[in-house]
């Protein structure tokens, strides 16, 4: 008997292989049938349906604070490789429970996982480089295995989320520089049955419609065209229109330390922070805003996009002055100092080599001079005492001079999302009500 | 979510008839649905379960930190599920080749699910029809009293990995002996030794006459007329005996959660009542997961087998060998770097089948130390295959891993323990062989497996309840602390207390090879009126 002879028309098999790079060092139960043996990939979810429970979670949690208990939600990771806007906000949480903390003591060293083959004790059989964008995402979470759940949305979204549900601050005044709006015409606007150009495209899919509600289309898979009926509302047409075009408001360059000191949680916690600095401006300067982002340990270099900024790591010294010197140089260079409003988020654990900020106080005053506002966020282990960052920063007396170009923030390691954006808002307060 | 077609239901009852000829047992029934993305995206967030409680956080993605199964001790992407019948899931375009070996491997899993002991306690009842009368019941609750049913979920949630899952084993295993019996135990154990404190040639002749009493009348009249004479002698017999086998009741084990059923004043009161159903719903789902990840390799690993043997002997798959071997391969390779539970799992069976079957599992052979010696030995019983459906049956992960993998096994698959460290000069991870020991390897599997901190607990005489960490080498995850004991000092409706182990200091060493010194210190954590505080012991 070969009761297989009889099955339907052979369906290519979609089966493959999961990625290897993510299951390095993967436990034993990273595993699962439905994704290994049956090729299917981790369900994503769905945008609108993900927005709306994303109100909702956020409402529990106000009630949670009504109702005496902390608050559960925080906003996720947010990564989204290549398009501008584009983030990924994914709302987690976690069950807190007793479990115990398996965490290896050993300096640079993760814990033991298996593997098989050659290569006798103590032999190195595979290396990678840290830096690889995208090797291990600096956020850990969401990343990768991501999938279920994740709400894309565009930044401005969280933005408005943000300003609305977190209560930040909005900005009195939209800038000191002009806004300038112009119009342009285009061919964007579209018209059926006459018009300056034919879309091919749309007409193509509105002949089909228009076959297919009169049944000339029996079979999807052999389309025969010599059936079709055309009619002239089906030709679709793009017409001259007008359009306004804004020029960019405001610019933001986005600074982060990645050397060595700030592995791990310090540079979460950054990166975190900056990602919702920047949907907030998003949404404050109504997505007109430029973005610069600038990594340095020694040295400093600009990255193209925030999801590389988002992912590297190194292992380095610090040497602060490289970063506003950049800044600065870019800014010279450029002339963007006429044009926006220029911001400076940075973000260290406060390690520098310069120990008294002798090359790196001046470098700070001439960016003062060009920006709006310069927001240091300092993320430092509670009992490493004051950094040497903060302590010549004091010395200088530089933020009290400037209390409305300069803040500074010093987050311990541990702190949560509610403090991060607390952060946000005494980086950005215009009435200086810092502690 | 709808049925596989009648075609492909063929092919499963093939399967069946083939799967049974070869050994496995299951039960008759099986429900196979084809799911989308979609109804996979509602499943995995309930474990696969269709009939879970609803709850909020299963709408939220969940942190995928370090130790995300210490916290969700579940598979969210399970195929099949130990249900009655039980109900597994597929992709709507399996090649009918691909659904075979599937169907298979399923049915390797329902039967390691139906003759497992560890699955014991799920054998007797359908969790997906009980888990739809908990949802009902969760819903008709959060009605009347809204988000408080979400609070007390996540309150239980929060201890329901210390959840008494042997206990419950063992309560299987050792049900409760008949009245009679336990007052003969209670008699003699008891009330002469301790109570009337007998003296021992006194004892002896209550036995005695006990023993004569049965052998004349058998053991239940003889039994029930001994204790008539008994009563008359001490009238107050019986009311000892109540009040001891009452006393009893209450030192029987009990988990937090079943503590806080029975003795939490709060929880107790009339207006909350309702919050112990709610508690035992957690409870009971808690225990149904808990075998499922104690027994993860094994359960891969003999679905993994037996799909890779019956698939090769089923006459209706020729011609599609190198298909099956392509996707085979990858479900089965032992990994270059990182744990695979799949052909880990098959590889021990293998492994101690063909040893099984060489009779190495005897004293003979354990005694060889010689290397050719033990290598050649061959005393062929042929009951390899009787031995690995033993092993299927009694074993968890923990065990197997114990007992079967030793050198030979590490060696003949050149396994080893690979450690991830950073090369700050070059900038890069490196991967390394640290070690090819068994011993290494075997802790390295043991440490990976998953193992929830063991939390005993007693209350002092001003209602404070104590929960003591046992200490075996690892703290509790620090941030955590809180909010758990938060949720435990709600449903208990006193202050708590917990004693546990730190690291107070690491002393590095100069050389970078070596594991750091650790320096315990012992801290007690106090749960007041929603606030936490700390002191050193």
């Amino acid at each position: 008997m070969n009761s297989l002879s009889k099955k339907p028309a052979q369906k290519t098999v979609r089966w493959a292989p999961p990625a290897s790079g993510s299951e390095i060092f993967r436990g034993i139960y990273g595993r699962s049938d439905f994704i290994h043996l049956q090729g299917a990939s981790r369900p994503s979810g769905d945008f609108d349906v993900c927005l709306r429970s994303f109100e909702e979670l956020l409402e529990r949690d106000r009630q949670r604070e009504k109702d005496g208990f902390p608050r559960k939600i925080k906003i996720g990771r947010l990564v989204r490789p290549g398009t501008k806007n584009r983030v990924t906000v994914v709302p987690t949480t976690v069950e807190e429970k007793f479990v115990h903390d398996t965490i290896a003591y050993k300096e640079d060293e993760e814990s033991a996982s298996g593997g098989s083959g050659e290569g006798e004790a103590g032999e190195i059989i595979d290396e990678r480089p840290i830096d690889a964008p995208g090797a291990q995402g600096a956020g850990g979470a969401g990343e990768g295995e991501g999938g279920a759940h994740e709400l894309e949305s565009d930044a401005y979204e969280i933005g408005r989320i943000l300003t609305e549900k977190f209560e930040l601050p909005n900005l009195q005044d939209k800038g000191k520089k002009r806004s300038l709006s112009y119009y342009t015409y285009d061919l964007t606007d579209k018209h059926r049955g006459s018009g300056q150009l034919l879309d091919k495209k749309a007409t193509l899919r509105k002949i089909l419609e228009t076959n297919m509600t009169l049944g000339a289309v029996p079979d999807i898979n052999h389309i025969d065209t010599t059936r079709f009926l055309i009619a002239p509302r089906d030709k679709v047409f793009r017409i001259l229109s007008r359009e306004r075009d804004y020029e960019s408001q405001a610019l933001v360059f986005f600074v982060r330390d990645y050397s060595g000191s700030m592995w791990g949680k310090a540079t979460e916690i950054v990166v975190a922070q900056h990602v919702l600095i920047y949907s907030w401006l998003l949404y404050q300067y109504a997505r007109q805003v430029e973005t610069r982002f600038i990594l340095h340990d020694t040295e400093a270099k600009e990255v193209e996009d925030f999801y590389t900024y988002y992912s590297l790591r190194v292992a380095g010294g610090t040497k602060i002055v490289s970063a506003f010197r950049l800044i600065n140089d870019i800014i010279e260079e450029e002339s963007l100092y006429r044009d926006y409003n220029i911001y400076v988020f940075h973000g260290t654990d406060g390690d520098d080599w310069d120990t008294k900020g002798e090359a790196t106080l001046p470098e700070i005053r001439k960016t003062i001079d060009y920006a709006n506002r310069v927001g240091i966020t300092l993320a430092a282990s509670e009992n490493r005492g004051i950094s040497r960052m903060a302590s010549y920063l004091n010395d200088s007396r530089l933020i009290e001079e400037k209390r409305a170009k300069i803040r500074l923030d010093q987050i311990s390691k541990s702190a949560d999302e509610q403090r991060l954006i607390e952060g946000i808002r005494r980086l950005t307060s215009e009435d200086g009500d810092e502690r | 979510m709808q049925l596989i077609d009648q075609h492909t239901k063929s092919i499963m009852e093939g399967c069946k008839e083939r799967a049974r000829e070869a050994g496995l047992s299951f039960c008759d029934e099986s429900l196979e649905y084809i799911v989308t993305n979609r109804d996979l995206l509602e499943l995995s967030a309930k474990s696969m379960i269709p009939n879970l409680y609803d709850y909020w956080v299963h709408d939220v993605d969940v942190l995928r930190e370090k130790g995300r199964y210490e916290l969700y001790p579940s598979n969210p992407y399970e195929t099949v599920i130990n249900t009655r019948p039980a109900i597994s899931y597929y992709n709507d375009n399996n090649p009918d080749w691909l659904n075979v070996m599937i169907f298979y491997h399923v049915l390797a899993h329902m039967d390691f699910f139906q003759n497992n002991m560890y699955f014991q306690h799920t054998w007797a009842y359908d969790f997906n029809g009980e888990a739809l009368a908990d949802k009902r019941l969760i819903a008709r609750l959060r009605s009347t009293y809204g988000r408080w049913v979400d609070y007390v979920i996540e309150f239980a949630r929060g201890v329901d990995n210390l959840v008494g899952y042997f206990n419950a084993l063992y309560q299987i295993d050792q049900p409760e002996k008949p009245a009679r019996e336990k007052m003969v135990d209670y008699y003699f154990d008891q009330f002469l030794q301790v109570e009337e404190e007998f003296t021992q040639v006194d004892y002896l002749k209550e036995i005695e006459a006990f023993n004569r009493s049965v052998r004349e009348d058998g053991s239940e009249t003889g039994t029930d007329t001994f204790f008539i004479r008994v009563r008359r002698k001490y009238p107050e017999f019986d009311e000892k005996y109540k009040n001891w086998s009452e006393k009893e009741k209450k030192q029987r084990k009990q988990d937090l959660m079943e503590f806080f059923m029975d003795h939490s004043d709060f929880l107790n009161r009339q207006e909350n009542k309702w919050m112990k159903s709610v508690i035992e719903v957690v409870r009971k789902t808690s225990l149904f997961f808990q075998p499922q990840i104690r027994t993860k390799i094994m359960n891969e690993g003999w679905a993994t087998y037996w799909n890779d043997r019956l698939f090769l002997e089923d006459d209706r798959i020729n011609g599609h060998e190198i298909d099956f071997s392509k996707v085979n391969s990858q479900v089965a390779a032992l990994s270059r770097i990182g744990l695979n539970p799949y052909a880990l799992g098959l590889r021990l069976f293998q492994n101690i089948k063909g040893k099984a079957e060489a009779g190495k599992y005897s004293y003979t052979f354990e005694k060889l130390v010689d290397q050719k010696a033990r290598r050649d030995f061959n005393k062929t019983n042929g009951d390899g295959l009787d031995f690995i459906f033993a092993v299927r049956r009694h074993l968890c992960d923990g065990l197997f891993i114990r007992r079967f993998v030793d050198q030979d096994f590490v060696d003949q698959h050149r396994l080893f323990v690979a450690g991830k460290k950073l090369n700050r000069s070059k900038r890069t991870w490196q991967y390394y062989v640290k070690s090819r020991k068994a011993e290494d390897y075997r802790k390295m599997l043991l440490e990976n497996l998953y193992h929830p901190p063991s939390i005993r607990f007693s209350v002092d005489a001003g209602g404070v309840l104590n929960l003591i960490h046992v200490f075996e080498g690892y703290p509790l995850v620090k941030d955590f602390i809180a909010n758990t004991m938060l949720g435990i000092e709600y449903l208990w409706g006193k202050p708590v207390t917990l004693e546990t182990h730190q690291v107070k200091q690491l002393n590095k060493t100069d050389d970078k090879q070596e594991e750091p010194e650790v320096i315990w210190e012992k801290v007690k954590y106090t749960m007041d009126q929603r606030k936490l505080s700390m002191e050193w012991i």
